[in-house]
């Protein structure tokens, strides 16, 4: 696993490397030369999914590899959208590198301190313990409008990328379908890298154990409430991170992205994309995108959409889409 | 002194109704060890449900009268509850308890789109109940009629149940269910009716909580979602499972509720959820559940 | 100094007194096997001695360390690990991988985030060398849910082993399986503890096994140590006699 789009992928069990590094690099193209051959909105639409995909990775770090299901994650991408707004409104810095600084701060900070209450339980206790905690921070944000901007929101104009080395640019669609889609591209391909490699590595194989067998982990030394501890303000600090990358792509930091409702968006992106591999959320996310945003445009009646498409994952398909995929391709390949 | 009263008033009738909606939440978990999600656009459906009956037979009978329409309306939930629990929460019990909450999570957004589908999208009233039972003075005080009778409702809704959950033959066999369901199995209980039976009286109580709101306050798209968390708060610090505390964890909300509207508004919500949390923390069971 | 020093440990569950005033000592590199009847509190010591259960009363020494009041990690850090009666083991894990977590747990590796762990040459040529020990290297890719009862027991043995601690505490290793893999199992940790110079403790009701393999045997009854010796002191005692002959007419499993 060298390169970065190889490593973000992961390999489905069974498939030859030759076969599967040339299936990353196919999408690793494609992504790359997305622009060229998609129009604006095609683009924009595919960053949106791309940011909405680190979210997700951060939520299966603790869901899929830790076994802790969080239905609080919107506080840290919220928070962070909502602290690069404040960084244009109160210190009047357009920098995209200085609200990624204040993102990746905001999620360390938020997760660290709910991450401590958090992560003395487990299961149901966790979960609404993790929603209860998120809601606090939606309700500061509606009711404070004289520091948030309560329903209006704050507006986040475009930034500077890389301290304006490109020059400044002119039109707004066009800097969000081209420069700023490849900026996101970069950033989920690092967030996707440094996830692979803290799932690949001992700490990471220690939340694995944590989540099959508690009793055994702590048995052969390993400090468990530590350890989800440390997972858990690694998601919170990537979350933000995506928070940070969405701010500018909306224009707008609103309370919708506390609300405890897209907490639950993110769960249904991992869960469809399959949260037994590492890859699920990413194709979860974006592909859950691109299905609310058909269903947006087609019928007033997109949740209920939405909705029966992940009761019926839940109940047919509780793998995801990358469980499915993994067996079908079990099958034809007749493993032995 | 008039505001005195008129505050504790309106403190107990935050009681009553968020006893109905959290007790319902709280007897689900309790016997099936489900957290359901979708409850409380369960809530918002019986809102609707009454709603939509009422605009309908207005113009046959006094506004009065309309009042009968309660039950029905939280009838209607049940049976729709009844229908959910063996199709869609039956076949997760054998797995993790995490599919639950998706799973509830999707009934959520179906159940959101269902109602804007048969009752629109725009908020709908039903005040010509509410202000047809006019006021009555109470020390001094006007306050309405319907919001004591809802006061009533409430306790009446508590008595009954706890009636039926230490009383009846039933009540034991679901008492007996929610702390042992294998034991329960083996003793010749029929578990399957049990849950579903346990579900459907959840949902009633959902339901009931709605239809008995919205004389007051509408119905209008959304309010289940914003109840449920407020629901959780109570049950939370109640003790799940338990219906004593799902009463006390009412009152206590209720109370927090009335006082923080009227020094700090802007904390109201934030207090809450800070309160379910330090709950959790110290007491994770509830301060007042049994086990 | 003796390797492991138990005083006056007492632990109850409600009325119940499970642990009642429990006092003896352990030497290094010796086999030891507790004994007992069901609910004699063989299982609650075990979970006292490693950390599982806090004592209401009594110290635990251990080399030279009062590790009373150490949490589980402290006393793993100390030299204490154990096997479960219930053989608990990361069952999604392959055999390798299981046994290369306790490794990576004791050098502190857990900590590391960036490092692929795959690549850590060392901790996997020492995870192989363990499972070749204890006779699973052909199945070092099985995941641990797909093995026989046999080969779970020994991989629980062989985890708690790579912890390379002074101290290891089997909760019936043996149960569940036939008499050959009975002797393959205890030939391993009788070669693991002469081999290795750490102890072992061993809770086992075949009475077959345990005086075949025990430096000494540590009798339980009802939360107190009824008698303590080598097997031939043990065969000679009374009180032990009384109990064995009970024993035998239970015997025919």
């Amino acid at each position: 696993m060298n390169t970065p789009a190889a490593a973000a992928r992961g390999t489905a069990s069974g498939t030859a490397p030759a076969a599967a590094y040339a299936y990353v690099a196919l999408v690793a193209a494609l992504l790359v030369g997305f622009p060229y051959i998609a129009s604006s909105y095609q683009t924009i639409l595919l960053s949106y999914g791309l940011v909405m995909a680190i979210a997700a990775l951060a939520v299966n770090l603790l869901l899929g590899y830790t076994g802790l299901l969080s239905f609080g994650h919107s506080v840290y991408f919220g928070a962070a959208a909502y602290g690069a707004a404040f960084v244009v409104k109160y210190l009047h810095v357009v920098s995209m590198e200085a609200f990624l600084a204040g993102g990746l701060l905001s999620g360390l900070v938020i997760a660290a301190v709910f991450g401590f209450i958090c992560v003395r339980y487990t299961k149901i206790f966790f979960s609404i313990l993790t929603l209860a905690l998120s809601q606090v921070g939606w309700s500061l944000a509606l009711k404070l409008f004289w520091v948030t901007g309560g329903t209006d929101g704050i507006r986040v104009p475009t930034p500077v990328l890389l301290g304006g080395v490109f020059g400044a640019p002119d039109d707004k669609v066009v800097f969000l379908a081209h420069r700023y889609y490849y900026y996101v591209l970069a950033v989920f391909t690092v967030c996707a890298v440094l996830m692979w490699r803290i799932v690949q590595s001992p700490f990471g194989k220690s939340l694995q154990a944590i989540r099959d067998n508690e009793v055994r982990a702590e048995s052969i030394g390993i400090r468990v409430r530590r350890a989800r501890w440390f997972a858990f303000v690694l998601s919170g600090m990537f979350t933000g991170i995506a928070g940070v990358l969405w701010a500018p792509l909306n224009g707008l930091a609103t309370p919708d992205v506390l609300y405890w409702p897209f907490s639950g968006e993110l769960v249904f992106m991992t869960v469809m994309g399959g949260f037994h591999s590492f890859s699920g959320p990413i194709i979860g996310a974006v592909a859950f995108n691109y299905l609310k945003s058909y269903a947006v445009g087609r019928t007033e009646y997109w949740q209920l959409l939405l909705g029966v498409v992940f009761v019926v994952l839940v109940l047919v398909l509780p793998d995801g889409i990358m469980g499915a995929w993994t067996r079908l391709h079990r099958r034809t390949r007749r493993e032995g | 002194m008039s505001t005195l009263i008129v505050q504790s008033l309106n403190a107990l009738l935050n009681t009553a109704f968020l006893f109905l909606i959290a007790g319902g939440l709280s007897l689900v978990y309790g016997v099936m060890r489900i957290v359901n999600l979708a409850h409380g656009n369960l809530y918002m459906l019986g809102a609707f449900a009454m709603v939509g009956m009422a605009g309908l037979a207005a113009p046959a009978v006094p506004a009065a009268a309309l009042i009968a329409l309660l039950p029905v309306a939280a009838l209607v939930v049940a049976l729709v509850g009844a229908a959910i629990e063996p199709a869609l929460l039956r076949p997760l019990y054998a797995r993790a308890e995490e599919y639950q909450l998706l799973m509830t999570f999707g009934l959520l957004l179906i159940l959101e789109d269902v109602t804007k589908l048969v009752w629109g999208p725009t908020p709908l009233s039903a005040s010509t109940l509410w202000s047809a039972f006019g006021t009555l003075t109470i020390l001094g005080s006007d306050y309405p009629t319907y919001n004591l009778l809802v006061i009533a409702i409430g306790l009446m809704t508590a008595a009954l149940l706890w009636a039926f959950v230490y009383r009846t033959r039933f009540g034991v066999m679901l008492r007996a269910t929610s702390q042992n369901r294998r034991m329960a199995q083996a003793l010749g209980i029929n578990v399957q009716s049990v849950y579903v039976l346990a579900f459907a009286i959840g949902c009633l109580m959902a339901g009931l909580a709605g239809a008995v709101i919205v004389p007051i306050q509408g119905a209008v798209l959304g309010m289940g979602v914003d109840a449920l968390v407020l629901a959780f708060v109570v049950v939370v610090i109640g003790g799940l499972g338990s219906l004593e505390g799902a009463l006390a964890g009412a009152f206590i909300v209720a109370v927090v509720r009335t006082l923080a509207i009227t020094f700090f508004p802007e904390l109201e919500l934030a207090v809450l959820y800070l309160i379910a949390a330090l709950v959790l923390v110290t007491r994770p069971a509830g301060l007042f559940s049994r086990s | 100094m003796p390797l492991l020093a138990v005083e006056g440990l007492r632990k109850s569950f409600g009325d119940h007194r499970a642990v009642d005033g429990v006092d003896f000592s352990i030497e290094a590199q010796r086999l030891i096997s507790l004994v007992g009847s069901n609910g004699a509190g063989k299982t609650t010591l075990v979970n006292l001695i490693t950390g599982f259960l806090q004592p209401d009363e009594g110290r635990i020494v251990f080399d030279g360390q009062d590790v009373t009041r150490l949490p589980v990690y402290g006393r793993i850090k100390a030299g204490i690990a154990r096997s479960f009666q219930l053989v608990n083991l990361f069952d999604a894990l392959s055999v390798l991988d299981n046994v290369r977590l306790a490794i990576f747990s004791r050098d502190n590796k857990i900590n590391q985030v960036m490092r692929l762990a795959e690549r850590d040459r060392a901790a996997e040529a020492e995870a192989r060398e363990v499972i070749g020990e204890f006779g699973l290297a052909d199945k070092w890719s099985v995941a641990a849910s797909g093995l026989a009862q046999g080969e779970r027991k020994l991989l629980d043995v062989a985890v708690a082993y790579a912890l390379r601690p002074k101290l290891i505490l089997l909760d019936e290793p043996t149960s569940g399986v036939g008499t050959r893999e009975k002797s393959f199992i205890m030939d391993r940790v009788e070669a693991v503890v002469r081999s290795g110079g750490l102890s072992a403790v061993i809770v086992e009701h075949d009475m077959d096994i345990v005086f075949k393999y025990s430096d000494r045997i540590v009798m339980m009854h009802e939360g107190r140590v009824l008698a303590e010796g080598t097997p031939q002191e043990i065969v000679r005692d009374e009180r032990v006699a009384a109990m064995l002959g009970r024993r035998e007419g239970e015997r025919g499993e």
